[in-house]
Order: C-alpha cells, then sequence, then structure tokens
C-alpha cells in the first residue's frame, strides 16, 4: 500500500510578533506531520508556541504578528499562500478548531440551533430543516443527551462540559480532514474531561479525522495520542511515538517534563526539578534555547542551535548530547 | 487572545507603573500633551499672580475710575499698558484675570480635594463591608445624583449665606457623590481578590486593609475623575458666581468678571466679559482633555 | 493516631441564602411552587487534621473543597457546626467560629489559587512578606529587612528583587511571594487552596518540593486542596474526597488508592488520565455534576452510581469506618454493618 499523504504537514513554520520591544519569535522553525485518522499530540509548557502554532496553521495570527517562512500544507495545499476567502472557506468545513473556552467558539446571544444551522449553511446549501436535523445529529453524536432541548438553549444556560461538547459537535459538523484542539479539555473536571476524551476518540476512529491535541497535560495526550511532539521556546526538541517518548526520552528537556509528573516518582521523594525559568521569546539564548537550564549543557550548546537528529524510527530530537537512559 | 503576555513573563518596563502610565497619559498624544502644558501653565500663573500681575486690581487706591473701559492695547492716563483693556472701575482685564483664575483655581482644587476624601473613603466602606451599610451609601449617592448640580448648590448657599468656604462646602456636597460611586465599583471588584482575603488571614485590623490594602489599587479611576470633577466645580463656580450668589465681589472669580462685564458687552466693551470667557473655556477644556488622556493611560483593560 | 488533634471541623456546614426577589415572592403568593435558592456549598462535613500531618482533599468543582478551607482558615464563617482549633499549650482548644461569629487564627494561614490576584499588585515584594509580622510586633522595624531577607532565602527566591512589585514576576516566583507571605508570620497550619493549578508542570515541582521541604524544616501541618489526584497521592499521608458538599470517603493515601471504595472514588481513579495508561479507551460516569443549587436527595451520588439501590435514593449515609482509619460514606458499605 502507497504511504497516504499526510493530511497536515507543517514544514520549517516560523511565526514572529513584531513588538514595540522587539520581535518575539514565537514559533521558530516547528516541523511536523499529522496523518488521517492519527492524534498528535503537541506538548509544552506556557510560553512554548504550541497555541500559536495551532492558530498559525488556521491563518488566525493577527497584527502584530504574521508567519515569517516555512509551509503549512494541507493534503498537499500551501496554506500559506492562500488568500482570505480560500481560508474562511476551508476553515469549519474541512479544518476546524477547537479552544480552550467554548465560549471562543460560542455567540452567547444565540440560540444553540441557530449557531449551528448557520455553521452548516455557511459551507452547504441546505435548508433550514435539514440544516436543523444536521445539527441534532451531532448532538447526539457527542454524547449530548435530550438534544433538543440543548438546541433550544442558550449558551449560557449550559454546563462548562455541555458548552465544550457543542463546541466540538459545530467543529464535526462537516467531518472536517483535520481538527486542531487547544487544550479543550483543560479547564473542565476529570469526569468531565474523561467523557470528552471518550468522545472524541470515537468520533476520530469512527470519521478517519486527524487531529492534532495542543496541551500541557502529558497524562491526557499519553492516553490519546499516536505520537508527541514536545515543544520549547519555540521549536520542537522532541517528537516520536508514544511509547518510545515516554520510555525512552532523549531529550533533556522531555526527560525533566517526565521527572516532573508525581506519578513518576516515589512518594514522598523531591521531583525532578528544572531549575530556572523558560526564555522569553523575545531574548532567546545563542545556542539551545534550553542550555542555560540544561544539567549536560556544553560550549556547543551555548553557542550553536541544535539540528534535527534522528535516534530511531520517526524519533526525531534536537539535542547535541542526548540521553540514553531510560526514564525513572 | 492574550498571547502576548503567555510569550512574555515577567516582562516589564517602566511604562508600567502608574506614575508612567499617567505621563504617558498627559503627554503621548499631541493633542492632549498641549492640554497637560496648558493646564501647568495655567496653574503656575494662578500661583504666582501676586507676582506676576501687572497690577494690584484689589487696590483700590490704584485705581483710577478714568482708566475705565480701555480698550485693548491702550494706555492709561499714567502711561501704564492695559494689555487686554480694562473694566469699568480702571482695573486692568490682564490682572483681574489672573487673580480670578487663582481663585477659580482654588475653589475648585480645594472643593475637589475635600469631595475626593469623603467620596472615596465612603465608597471603599460601602464596598468592603457590604450589607446596610452599602445600601444606606449607595442609596444616598443615587438620592445626591438624582438632583441637578446648581439646585443643590443654590439650596445649600441659600441656607448657609454667601463666602468662599460656604461655596466650596456646597461644592463638595454636589461632587462627593461622583467619587464615591465610582470608588465603589472598583472596589468591589478588588475587596473580593485574594490578596483581600489573605489580608484578613494576616490578622488585618478593618482600617488596615482598607487604607493600605485596598485604597491603592482604586486610585486609578480617581485620578481621572478627579480632573474631570475639578474642571465641573470651576464650572459650577462660575455659573454661581454668575447668578450673583457665588463668591462675594471682593474676591472675584472668572464667573464674577463675566458677571461683572455682561452688561457692557452690548454697549461695546466686548473685552471685559469676553476675555475670562475664553480664559474659563480654556481652562476647562484642557483639563477634560487631560482627564481623558488619563483614562484612556489608566484604563487596566487596553493594557497590554 | 497518636499524634494531637491540631484542628477538628465538627459537623460543619456553610450556606448560601439568596433570598427571593420581589416578582418571585408575588408568583409564589399566586400560587407557584417555592423555589429554593440556598446553595449547600458545605453539609455537615467532619473532619480532624494531626499535627504534623498532610492531608489531602480531593474534590472537583462544586464540591466545597474550597468553601470548606476557608472555613477552616476562618475567613468564612460557618452556618452551623463548630471548628476546634488546639491552643499553643495543647492544653485545650479554642472554638474557631460557631453560629457565624469569626476568628482569624495567626497560625492558620492559606495560599491561594491564582498567582496574579492572591499579591496586592500595588505593593513591593517587601512590604507583602513584612508587613503582617510588623503589624503584629514579631519583629521590630530595625530587624525587618533581614528578616524578609530570610524568609525569602527560604522559600527559593532572590533577596535583591525584594524592591520589586508583583507583576515584575512569574506565575511560580509569585506563588512563592505568597508561601514567603503566608511563612512570615510563623503559621504551624498552611491551607493549600489549588495552590499549584495555575503553574506549569515544570514549576509545579519546583513548588510542590518546596512545600516537601518546609514541612520538613518548619514541621508543618497542611490540608492540600486539589483536584490533581496525582499531585495529592504523592504529598499527602491521608485523603479525604468530597461530592458535593460532602466527604464521601478518607482513608490513608496508599489505602486510598490501591482499594477504593466509594463508587465515586472508584471513578474518579479510573478516569484520572495517567502516563502509564496508553490509548486507552476512556470509559466514563454519565452525567453531569449536579447543580448545588438542587442536589439529589439521599445519597448525592447516587443518579450517577452504578450501585445504586432503592434505598441511596432516600437516604443520606452516613461516614462509617469500613476499615482501619478507612470510611465511606456508602450504603454499601454500612448494609454489611
Amino acid at each position: 500500500m502507497p504511504p497516504a499523504i499526510p493530511t497536515l504537514s507543517v514544514e520549517k513554520l516560523q511565526t514572529h510578533f513584531f513588538t514595540a520591544a522587539g520581535v518575539a519569535k514565537a514559533v521558530d522553525d516547528v516541523s511536523f506531520d499529522v496523518y488521517p485518522g492519527e492524534i498528535v499530540g503537541l506538548v509544552g509548557e506556557s510560553g512554548s508556541g504550541k497555541s500559536i502554532t495551532g492558530f498559525s496553521i488556521l491563518g488566525l495570527i493577527d497584527a502584530p504578528g504574521r508567519i515569517v517562512g516555512g509551509r503549512v500544507l494541507f493534503k498537499g495545499v500551501d496554506l500559506t499562500s492562500y488568500g482570505r476567502e480560500a481560508l474562511r472557506q476551508l476553515r469549519g468545513n474541512r479544518i476546524a478548531m477547537i479552544f480552550q473556552d467554548p465560549m471562543m467558539t460560542l455567540n452567547p446571544v444565540l440560540r444553540i440551533d441557530t449557531q449551528m444551522m448557520e455553521t452548516v449553511r455557511a459551507h452547504a446549501p441546505v435548508s433550514k430543516q435539514a440544516a436543523r436535523e444536521q445539527a441534532r445529529e451531532a448532538l447526539a453524536a457527542v454524547g449530548i443527551p435530550a438534544p433538543d432541548e440543548r438546541l433550544n438553549a442558550y449558551p449560557h444556560r449550559l454546563s462548562g462540559g455541555m458548552r465544550q461538547r457543542v463546541a466540538i459537535a459545530i467543529a464535526m459538523l462537516h467531518k472536517p480532514d483535520l481538527i486542531i484542539a487547544d487544550e479543550p479539555t483543560t479547564a473542565l473536571d476529570v469526569t468531565i474531561q474523561a467523557q470528552i476524551l471518550a468522545q472524541m476518540q470515537k468520533l476520530c476512529a469512527r470519521s478517519n479525522t486527524a487531529m492534532v491535541w495542543v496541551s500541557h497535560d502529558l497524562a491526557v495526550v499519553a492516553g490519546l495520542a499516536d505520537r508527541i511532539c514536545v515543544m520549547y521556546a519555540g521549536r520542537i526538541v522532541e517528537t516520536g511515538d508514544v511509547d518510545t517518548i515516554l520510555e525512552h526520552p532523549r531529550h533533556p528537556y522531555t526527560i525533566g517534563l517526565l521527572g516532573a509528573v508525581p506519578e513518576n516518582v516515589a512518594r514522598g521523594e523531591p521531583l525532578m526539578q528544572v531549575p530556572g525559568v523558560a526564555p522569553s521569546a523575545l531574548a532567546l539564548p545563542a545556542g539551545c534555547a534550553f542550555s542555560p537550564r540544561c544539567t549536560f549543557a556544553t560550549d556547543t550548546c551555548r553557542t550553536q542551535k541544535p539540528p534535527v537528529f534522528k535516534a530511531g524510527d520517526s524519533h526525531l530530537h534536537r539535542c547535541f548530547h542526548p540521553v540514553e537512559r531510560v526514564a525513572a | 487572545m492574550s498571547t502576548l503576555s503567555n510569550l512574555l513573563p515577567g516582562w516589564t518596563t517602566n511604562r508600567d507603573t502608574r506614575t508612567g502610565q499617567a505621563l504617558r497619559g498627559m503627554f503621548g498624544r499631541p493633542a492632549v500633551a498641549l492640554a497637560s502644558l496648558t493646564c501647568i501653565a495655567l496653574i503656575i500663573v494662578a500661583i504666582f499672580a501676586p507676582w506676576l500681575a501687572p497690577q494690584n486690581p484689589f487696590d483700590l487706591a490704584a485705581l483710577d475710575i478714568v482708566d475705565g473701559r480701555l480698550p485693548p492695547g491702550a494706555r492709561g492716563h499714567l502711561g501704564h499698558l492695559f494689555l487686554l483693556g480694562s473694566d469699568a472701575l480702571g482695573r486692568d482685564m490682564f490682572a483681574a484675570m489672573m487673580f480670578g483664575l487663582r481663585t477659580s483655581l482654588g475653589v475648585g482644587i480645594s472643593s475637589g480635594a475635600f469631595a475626593l476624601i469623603v467620596g472615596t473613603t465612603l465608597g471603599l466602606v460601602a464596598a468592603y463591608f457590604g450589607g446596610w451599610i452599602d445600601t444606606l451609601i449607595m442609596r444616598t449617592v443615587d438620592l445626591m445624583l438624582g438632583f441637578p448640580t446648581i439646585l443643590v448648590a443654590l439650596m445649600t448657599l441659600a441656607i448657609l449665606g454667601q463666602g468662599v468656604s460656604k461655596v466650596i462646602l456646597a461644592l463638595v456636597i454636589v461632587q462627593w457623590a461622583y467619587f464615591a460611586r465610582t470608588v465603589r465599583a472598583v472596589a468591589a471588584v478588588e475587596s473580593k481578590k485574594e490578596y483581600m482575603e489573605a489580608a484578613l488571614c494576616l490578622g488585618f485590623s478593618h482600617r488596615r486593609a482598607l487604607f493600605s490594602q485596598l485604597l491603592p489599587n482604586c486610585l486609578a479611576p480617581v485620578i481621572v475623575i478627579a480632573m474631570v470633577q475639578v474642571a465641573a466645580a470651576i464650572s459650577a463656580e462660575a455659573t454661581l458666581s454668575f447668578l450673583g450668589i457665588g463668591l462675594p465681589v471682593t474676591q472675584p472669580s472668572l464667573g464674577l468678571l463675566i458677571a461683572n462685564g455682561y452688561q457692557q458687552l452690548l454697549a461695546g466693551f466686548y473685552w471685559i466679559s469676553v476675555f475670562p470667557g475664553v480664559l474659563l473655556v480654556m481652562l476647562v477644556f484642557s483639563m477634560n482633555m487631560v482627564g481623558d488622556g488619563l483614562r484612556e493611560a489608566l484604563n487596566p483593560r487596553l493594557q497590554k | 493516631m497518636s499524634t494531637p488533634v491540631l484542628i477538628k471541623a465538627d459537623q460543619v456546614s456553610r450556606r448560601f441564602v439568596k433570598r427571593s426577589s420581589y416578582a418571585e415572592r408575588i408568583a409564589q403568593m399566586l400560587g407557584a411552587k417555592p423555589v429554593s435558592h440556598t446553595v449547600h456549598a458545605v453539609d455537615t462535613v467532619s473532619l480532624e487534621i494531626h499535627r504534623g500531618e498532610v492531608v489531602g482533599l480531593v474534590g472537583e468543582s462544586g464540591c466545597g473543597k474550597s468553601t470548606f478551607g476557608r472555613m477552616l482558615a476562618g475567613v468564612v464563617p460557618p452556618s452551623s457546626g463548630t471548628i476546634h482549633v488546639a491552643d499553643a499549650d495543647g492544653a485545650g482548644t479554642t472554638v474557631l467560629g460557631s453560629r457565624g461569629k469569626l476568628a482569624h487564627r495567626l497560625g492558620t494561614q492559606m495560599i491561594f489559587q491564582d498567582p496574579m490576584s492572591s499579591l496586592n499588585p500595588r505593593k513591593r515584594v517587601r512590604e507583602i512578606i513584612g508587613e503582617a509580622p510588623l503589624v503584629h510586633g514579631m519583629v521590630k522595624r530595625c530587624d525587618l529587612d533581614d528578616y524578609v531577607v530570610d524568609v525569602m532565602e527560604r522559600v527559593g527566591l532572590n533577596p535583591d528583587v525584594r524592591q520589586r512589585y508583583p507583576h515584575q514576576f512569574s506565575g511560580g516566583q509569585r506563588q512563592r511571594i505568597s508561601i514567603g507571605r503566608a511563612l512570615a508570620v510563623k503559621p504551624d497550619f498552611l491551607i493549600c487552596d489549588e495552590s499549584i493549578a495555575a503553574l506549569d508542570v515544570s514549576i509545579q515541582a519546583q513548588i510542590i518540593n518546596l512545600f516537601m521541604r518546609l514541612r520538613r524544616d518548619l514541621g508543618l501541618t497542611y490540608l492540600f486542596i486539589s483536584h490533581d489526584l496525582g499531585v495529592v497521592e504523592h504529598i499527602s499521608d491521608r485523603v479525604a474526597i468530597m461530592y458535593l458538599g460532602r466527604i464521601v470517603e478518607t482513608a490513608p493515601t496508599a489505602d486510598l488508592f490501591a482499594r477504593p471504595l466509594h463508587p465515586y472514588t472508584v471513578a474518579l481513579l479510573n478516569q484520572v488520565p495517567r502516563l502509564s495508561n496508553r490509548k486507552r479507551a476512556y470509559d466514563s460516569i454519565q452525567g453531569e455534576i449536579p447543580s448545588p443549587l438542587a442536589p439529589p436527595k439521599g445519597c448525592h451520588f447516587h443518579p450517577r452510581c452504578p450501585h445504586a439501590m432503592p434505598r441511596c435514593s432516600v437516604e443520606h449515609p452516613e461516614l462509617t469506618e469500613a476499615a482501619s482509619n478507612h470510611r465511606v460514606a456508602c450504603h454499601l458499605f454500612t448494609e454489611a454493618k
């Protein structure tokens, strides 16, 4: 079987913000692929550029920021060359986004059915009845009980978990080829999060949708994703299968992240502490961005930006001195 | 998307202090900068009026009615140059306006200051304690704001009689409600924040919590309102004086000067009324402009 | 336990009542059903915390754990029930807040969740940390600076930055300042209300390590309120699970995670994402968390419980001892008695 074309192929993406205080290199050379039906976890802490990567893919970056380099290929076509109208036709239709705050998707003054019907009819010429029926089905598919009641309601009448489910239903309305989910369950309770993760898994498996799941929570990504890309200071520092990354991480930052999770450390023992703080995008260090905080840093690390090294099948990292041992 | 703030943790510049913001508000835009300079210039003139004025308009001995109603630029019988003309009694308009400015600003600023102290304290107390105290204070505020300004001032002066201190008192009674309402709105939000709960845990007395912890965080809107209220007080006082119930004739403010020259207007001696009028408008207008500039600069939502 | 009890909550409740508006009262006079506006944020909770212990309090949103923490801190008065605090000499106890009266205790301090709003933005670090000990006479003005430097070093902050304002620090550093502010008044009991939830993972690790070090060095007692089971498992000696205002299970940490008894605890532990579970099928408990305005009658959890019996919708289960030091509020276990 010939290898499929990746649904999404990000190549050397660079998004910079031109502020009064200087140029903030939020995303600085990010590359990864997502195949149909695959879930890729984009993991990083605040300031790593993971959310900006998601927004860049959809062309949602406004002044003072803009994409300054690289390409975003959606099914082989370069999105960075698309005009506003072309992008608009793609969004909500073939590529959908789910935000952390469902109120970024939902209009507080419109009823749910109005909003969903609007989305349906924006990309397909169907009658109002047919659109409403589609909306109803979409709500049922995400596990919302009594969908008719919910259709007639306003967003403020729904709980947080319910709203996020409606946002997901809206995203799935046109059975998109790609979904970008920007921390959709971070603000939700554990039990509600579990329900939503279950729904997302089922939906993606059923419609072979490719998904990029942006998160800071490694545990959520571990249970959901096929592959993980770890981001730090605007670059991907390690990428590979879930099992490889969690059991045989190579980059010191990945090891630090894993060591900080209490699950990995015996009770009562201190957690692995990565000293210092992440650098500001305005003042990235010369050389490897992690070198000021890295215990293995050498002069090479401090002066040269590490290129991509191959550690195994589809296991890539950016480190001059990758760690060979297994994570604790 | 507050993505910039995510990108730049801990980054700050001098612009982020309140003084920095206030200065940026006052001098950031050319129009506002001009207004700020005008205000500063007028305040300096007002303070140094006794030394800057070419003539003391209150010294009756120095006046000569022969010099009355001279047009701007004319010379008096002793060779004194009347830059902006003279009034019916022979007073140099330029000098009279300086002293009038001094009185107007003095009354405006002192009534504004007292209203600020009273209104801010009551607003803080209302927000911090809540309950019936809040209801009592805010309903009083609503009552005060329901009356027209001039009406309240008139009633107060009718009861108290005339005089500078009484005018200031009347203006304070009119103005405190604006401060109280604004401060209460900000303080209500701030007092729910966790640092106020921490103050409770740390065992601070109510007085300390109110004035040491809460007050500094409520001052931004107070600065803006203070500017605008001083301008409003100056206008109100001018109106009262124009109507004849404001300041006594011995301490003329700009309003009184306008009033004095009003009869002369139709006779063609425009300078006695018009010049003080122009100065008054200039003063109030530039103060409002500065207030606007400050409001924009100190608005927390616009910061990022 | 042999160690003495430091603080004990006895059947403590907190109700928030909103009076009906005039429109509603008129509607009720005309025959409409009376609408309840009472939120039982905390419903007859009893908990004992021993000196030197770290008790983890876990629950989802709306369970009342933050409100309970604030009652122990003396910030919110209980509507009913009493809180007893051991005196310094260990001889007796003082009652902290009964029948709505409030009494703050300097020995109990709270670390809040939001690093942005928990520090006064108009005060310098030096004042934030130093004001309280000065006001209470713990330190003389001439010694204040050294005292502040000492506290800052203890929480891992560079003392040179004590003239700066909070907005000039990162989230993790601000939490350290909060901890410093609390430590400055020499407390013996710290209530951490989701103190690390707003921080990045690697910074969380730093703060967790700090908490553990302070506990060892200063002999502190903690109530660690969190929704993050992983952290709670790591740091606590004992765990209490709350659901909709009530404690449903308490046990020593190892016992709770190895043998959870209450159906809610079982489901919660099952659904928490863990690094060791890969590509698993999430199967979840159905249903939404009920609104605290209208909690289900009887056991609050029965609409979502896979083992619900008729008795559950009628009778409220009490906390009973099901195993050594392991208490559950569930009819599955009271039946056996």
